[in-house]
Order: structure tokens, then C-alpha cells, then sequence
């Protein structure tokens, strides 16, 4: 207990002098309380076992699409990993789910998007453990349902394959960023004006942050798709529109 | 169109929207989006102590900074090679 206290006397002032350098645009370590971090876990789990077993499918069932599932697993690394400037003065960057949502259904870009943010709380101190299934629940669940529930809908209404790709991606990735503020106002509400006063706030920071990324990332996604399209006879995917 | 003027377009297009917050926003930091938002959360609540800390920190902003490069390098490898196998193949199934 003794040696408990003495570590904690030592950290909490290294917190509070070492400036913050790293910069995570997901939820930082420690910064929801342990009752919503563990309810997130909860809540995120059943699509992180569905994604898990659609995984396992594919490459058990159509072996060669098993490079489609690299690329779009790699697309989420590159993505996450470019910190791009916005209007609003500050940097955040995109998530890149939206891709694989769009050709494998929401479920498997949870169980990808797991382990992208996994990889990133463990060795750059980017979001955290405990953050986990928070991030996991904005990026991997909310993003790629959304970004799935819009391209299919931009589709159904007849828009052209890349316009529903664009627009899925792009409000894919707006959502993760909403979501991320509604977690963090759920879980700090401001004392007077109470959760919602604290949405706007962090809505603020990250959302409007987000418009613009939000464009680049549908543009990118634009090109992937695109390019993927071209090879769709070597593995690749027949869209509806394209037989 | 081409898929690859398409893309060039859409790349050219891309680069912009990058660029111009720092054309219009010259002045600003670009600092990271949650290190406002934790200014928020000690402003919202500031009796709130992170009570986890990551089991190790990128010592500086160099180090995180490749730690970054290597992350998106691992990735644009994955995506250039795969896309080169695939290109090849079809490239050999049109010339049989």
C-alpha cells in the first residue's frame, strides 16, 4: 500500500509537468472513469466477435480475397497515421474504416479497427487500454456502420458507385468523431449546464475539426476504391453496378 | 475517363483541402484536437485525475514522430505490393 502511495506521489507530478506531447486524437488513457470504460468494453464486445468470425470466414470461404482484407486493414494504419491540419487551427487525422466497411460489411473493420487501435495505445501512447473500448466503439462499431448504412443507401438511391463510396466514408468518419464527443460528455458533464452543455464543447473541438478530414478521407477512399475496382477479375469484388 | 486522370484529380483535389487551413489559418498551432480536449475536461471537471497511465510514452516528439512514419510506411507496403501482384497477374492473363 505503502509503495502504492509513494508511486502514485511520484506520477502524478511527472503528469503535471511533462508537457503533453503526444497528441491522440482518440480518448486519452485514463481520461473516462472506470464505470464508462468498462461499459464500452461491453458494449463494443458482440461486434468485435461477429467481426472476429466474419474474419474468419472469408479467408476460410473466399481465400482470395484475403489480400482485399490486408489492403483494407492497411488502409486504416496509413490513415490513422496522418495527422492532417484543420480550418479550425488543430490537427487531428482520419480513420480509414470506412473502405473496408464498404466492401466487407461493418462487423470486420471492428474486429480490423481493434487491432489497428490496440497496436497504437500499446506502443505510441496513442487513445489507451482503458480507453480502448471506447475508441473501438466510435472508430471500428459507429464509423463503419455508418459509413456501410450510407453508402448502401447512396446506392439504393442511384447514386454513382464512387459519389455512395465518397459519402459513406466521409460521414463514416464524421460519426467516430460525434461519437467521441458524446462519450466524453457522458462521462464529463458540465457542472452548471449539465451533459449537453459539455457536447457542445467537445463537439466543438472534435467535430468541426473533422469536416474537413472527414472530405479528405472520402476522397482517399475515392482512389483505393477505384483503383480496386480495376482488378475486380484478380480476386477482386463485382459491385451490383459493375456486372 | 481514365481511372488514373480520375485519380490524379481526386489526389490533386485531396492535397488541397490538406492545404488550405494553413493558407486561410496561417497563424494558428496545429496542435492535436484532444490536447483541447483536455483543457476542456480539467475546465468541465477539475477534480478529474486520469487514473491510468500508458506503460510507455514515445520519449519525444522525433521518436513519436517516426514511430508515425514507420505506421503509415508499414501500410502504404502492404497496399503498393498487393496492388503490384494484382497488377501483374492481369497484365499476364491478358498476354497469354
Amino acid at each position: 500500500m505503502l509503495a502504492y502511495r509513494l508511486i502514485f506521489l511520484l506520477i502524478v507530478p511527472l503528469i503535471v509537468i511533462t508537457p503533453n506531447i503526444t497528441f491522440a486524437m482518440h480518448i486519452m488513457e485514463g481520461y473516462l472513469p472506470p464505470f464508462w470504460a468498462i461499459s464500452w468494453f461491453i458494449i463494443t464486445l458482440p461486434f468485435i466477435i461477429k467481426g472476429f468470425y466474419n474474419v474468419k470466414k472469408i479467408v476460410k470461404s473466399e481465400p482470395n480475397k484475403k489480400m482485399f482484407l490486408a489492403i483494407v486493414a492497411a488502409f486504416v494504419f496509413v490513415l490513422s497515421a496522418l495527422k492532417l491540419p484543420s480550418i479550425t487551427g488543430s490537427c487531428s487525422h482520419p480513420t480509414g474504416v470506412g473502405l473496408g466497411a464498404v466492401l466487407f460489411g461493418p462487423t470486420v473493420m471492428s474486429f480490423l479497427g481493434l487491432i489497428v487501435l490496440l497496436f497504437q495505445a500499446l506502443l505510441l501512447a496513442h487513445g489507451g487500454i482503458t480507453t480502448l473500448g471506447a475508441n473501438t466503439f466510435s472508430m471500428a462499431v459507429i464509423g463503419p456502420v455508418v459509413a456501410y448504412g450510407v453508402y448502401k443507401l447512396g446506392k439504393k438511391s442511384g447514386l454513382k458507385n464512387s459519389v455512395a463510396v465518397f459519402l459513406g466514408a466521409a460521414l463514416g468518419d464524421l460519426s467516430t468523431y460525434v461519437v467521441t464527443s458524446i462519450q466524453l460528455a457522458l462521462a464529463h458533464p458540465d457542472p452548471t449546464g449539465g451533459i449537453l452543455a459539455s457536447l457542445v464543447k467537445f463537439m466543438s473541438i472534435f467535430a468541426i475539426t473533422q469536416i474537413p478530414l472527414a472530405i479528405v478521407e472520402g476522397i482517399f477512399t475515392v482512389i483505393v476504391f477505384n483503383l480496386l475496382t480495376q482488378y475486380k477479375f484478380e480476386g477482386g469484388f463485382l459491385n451490383e453496378s459493375d456486372n | 475517363m481514365k481511372v488514373t486522370t480520375k485519380n490524379l484529380i481526386l489526389l490533386f483535389i485531396g492535397i488541397l483541402v490538406v492545404l488550405l487551413p494553413m493558407i486561410l489559418n496561417g497563424n494558428a498551432e496545429f496542435g492535436g484536437a484532444d490536447g483541447m480536449a483536455e483543457v476542456v475536461i480539467n475546465k468541465v471537471s477539475p477534480d478529474y485525475k486520469p487514473w491510468f497511465e500508458p506503460f510507455w510514452e514515445p520519449p519525444s516528439s522525433e521518436i513519436e514522430s517516426m514511430l508515425f512514419a514507420i505506421q503509415a510506411s508499414i501500410g502504404t507496403g502492404i497496399i503498393a505490393y498487393i496492388m503490384g501482384y494484382l497488377k501483374g497477374k492481369k497484365n499476364s492473363a491478358y498476354n497469354r
